[in-house]
């Protein structure tokens, strides 16, 4: 075992993961560990990695060095074990069309030693009313969801979902997130691969960003965004002018501009309370103030478009 | 590693495989390929020769083997190579383009077992049209019973061998289903040709039928005729098809990709 897993409630290990195709590398010395009944989201641009990783957790994919458990288990060596564990959902469609919704579900209920019950399961999904209809003739959503349904159906203990809600509409999009919350709850593990940063955080306890096959940063999604996203920004009209070296010596304040008669102050933590705070006791009152803070999708953006990324301190948290 | 111990139990194997046969039984019935060109086509064929009054002269002056007794292994031959080059790899080579293979390794099930079902599903289709065809020309168009029913037996079995591993082949070498088709459909002809759809092996002249003898359907059709009437099949004909059923699934099983 890495000596990052030592936790007992810790349930995916990975250490130093390296995967080449040819001579693409498209995993580069990634270490991570997932914690039980913990949403940790994997994010990063298109071919960053992300999906190459995960493949290695399921035991699609061979890694060339490294090591990855699941459960203690070895992906390539303990197959079986792993699988009837680890419940997987994969970014195509990759299901016959001319099957029902209802006998997919049954076929790969048999392929499991506990399968979850198909009905509670379809009813969970909200697929009743379609189970007897063609997997081909779904809609994009349906599709998804019957593609979620096979990775639950074997009563995993983690489950890995990628590009859970692409394509989805976006009230479809909520009831997925809905419905990953409550697996969770149940305590199943999930990974899930994405690249929509509102559902990296509304759902993941942490996340990972994966680019050009390395760990950039991994966190909590506010976290996440505190560090990388370039901070708050408190903007305002001063009833009275003030002296800047009133705010620009707090903490939490790291630059001030003045554009006609608004003031912006950049900064991090609780920027809010720290300059009202001062500006209150200097007897100066913020006008129509607002706050802006820096989302995951603001630190994505700020770390993709960066021409090399050193992996932070974070990452190897 | 007491997690591994607890959840390593025996796989569901029987209880997967069956339902896994089910499925593409299914997937069959509503793609009927299989059902349509390998199973009604013969027969209906069967049909036409039967009523067709030139069919029951013999084939040439030097033998009373009539046309119809002839075709009875002929049409065997165009069942095995309907199901076996076109049936049997179309869905494989879907499967694996639509990324379901690729689902199935996935789970505790391995894709091979999906393999399995689907040459299953294919040798009933096989089963049952060459026993529609037999029984069809044994009971309603005068033809004899096979005499040497052991030589019969064994001559059908390597005969759907041969053809199944073939299809297999394409399947394994066949990146898309277009692809497969075109194969199975340029590997359909010749092999007919020399099992004698056109011209009956009697009157091929001796060079062609030679060539027809290394075919796994021209010794398929010599050998399913020899034993129809009477006499145990010959044994190269025998050897060439379980040798090109060896080498086929060799290579199959070499060059098969799951994804």
């Amino acid at each position: 075992m890495g000596d990052e897993c030592e936790r007992s409630d810790c349930v995916v290990d990975v250490q130093h993961l390296h995967k080449a195709y040819g001579s693409t590398v498209a995993v580069d010395d990634v270490s991570f560990t997932v914690n039980k009944a913990e949403i940790f989201g994997v994010i990063g641009p298109n071919g960053a990695g992300k999906t190459t990783a995960v493949e290695c957790l399921s035991g699609l994919r061979r890694p060339d060095t490294g090591s990855v458990r699941v459960f203690g288990l070895d992906p390539q060596r303990q197959r079986v074990a792993l699988r009837q564990v680890v419940g997987v959902q994969l970014q195509e469609g990759s299901l016959p069309i001319r099957l029902k919704v209802s006998e997919l579900v049954d076929l790969f209920a048999s392929f499991y030693p506990h399968p979850a019950n198909t009905d509670d399961l379809l009813e969970l999904l909200g697929l009743t009313s379609k189970c007897r209809a063609y997997y081909g003739k779904l809609s994009g959503g349906q599709k998804q969801r019957v593609a979620i349904a096979l990775a639950l159906i074997g009563n995993p203990k983690v489950a890995i979902l990628d590009e859970l809600t692409t394509g989805l509409d976006p009230q479809a999009r909520r009831d997925t997130w809905e419905l990953i919350a409550g697996i969770r709850e149940r305590g199943v593990t999930i990974v899930l691969v994405t690249h929509f940063m509102d559902e990296a955080e509304r759902l993941c306890d942490r996340v990972m960003m994966v680019d050009r096959g390395q760990v950039v940063a991994l966190d909590t999604p506010t976290a996440f965004a505190e560090h990388y996203g370039g901070g708050s920004h408190l903007s305002f009209r001063p009833t009275h002018p003030f002296n800047d070296a009133l705010l620009i010596t707090l903490p939490e304040v790291s630059g001030i501009e003045h554009v006609g008669d608004r003031v912006t102050v950049a900064g991090s933590g609780d920027l809010l309370g720290s300059v009202v705070h001062a500006l209150e006791s200097a007897g100066v009152e913020p006008v129509n103030a607002q706050l802006t803070t820096a989302n995951l999708e603001d630190a994505f953006l700020r770390l993709t478009s960066r021409a090399t990324v050193a992996p932070s301190e974070e990452a190897s948290r | 590693m007491t997690s591994s111990a607890a959840i390593s139990l025996p796989r569901p194997s029987g209880h997967s495989l069956r339902h896994l046969i089910v499925a593409e039984t299914k997937l069959a019935y509503r793609v009927p390929v299989g059902l349509v060109l390998g199973v009604f086509i013969p027969v209906l064929l069967l049909v036409i020769f039967g009523v067709s009054p030139g069919f029951k002269r013999p084939i040439n002056p030097h033998t009373t083997i009539t046309f119809m007794t002839a075709y009875v292994p002929v049409l065997m031959a165009l069942t095995l190579a309907l199901i076996g080059l076109v049936s049997l790899p179309i869905p494989l080579v879907m499967h694996r383009e639509r990324k379901y293979l690729r689902r199935l390794s996935a789970t505790p099930v391995a894709p091979r077992w999906l393999l399995a079902a689907q040459v299953a599903v294919n040798l009933v289709l096989a089963v049952v049209a060459m026993g529609l065809i037999v029984g069809g020309a044994v009971l309603f168009f005068g033809v004899q019973a096979p005499a040497d029913v052991g030589g019969f037996l064994l001559a059908a079995v390597l005969a759907t061998a041969s053809l199944f591993s073939l299809g297999l082949f394409v399947a394994a070498i066949s990146p898309s289903p277009p692809v497969a088709g075109v194969l199975g459909t340029a590997l359909l002809y010749p092999l007919l040709y020399f099992a004698g759809l056109w011209v009956p092996r009697q009157n091929m002249s001796a060079g062609l039928r030679h060539v027809g003898d290394f075919t796994p359907l021209g010794s398929a059709v010599q050998s399913l005729l020899n034993s129809l009437q009477g006499s145990f099949p010959p044994t190269h004909a025998l050897v060439v098809m379980a040798v090109w059923a060896i080498v086929m699934t060799l290579a199959a099983v070499r060059f098969f990709r799951w994804e």
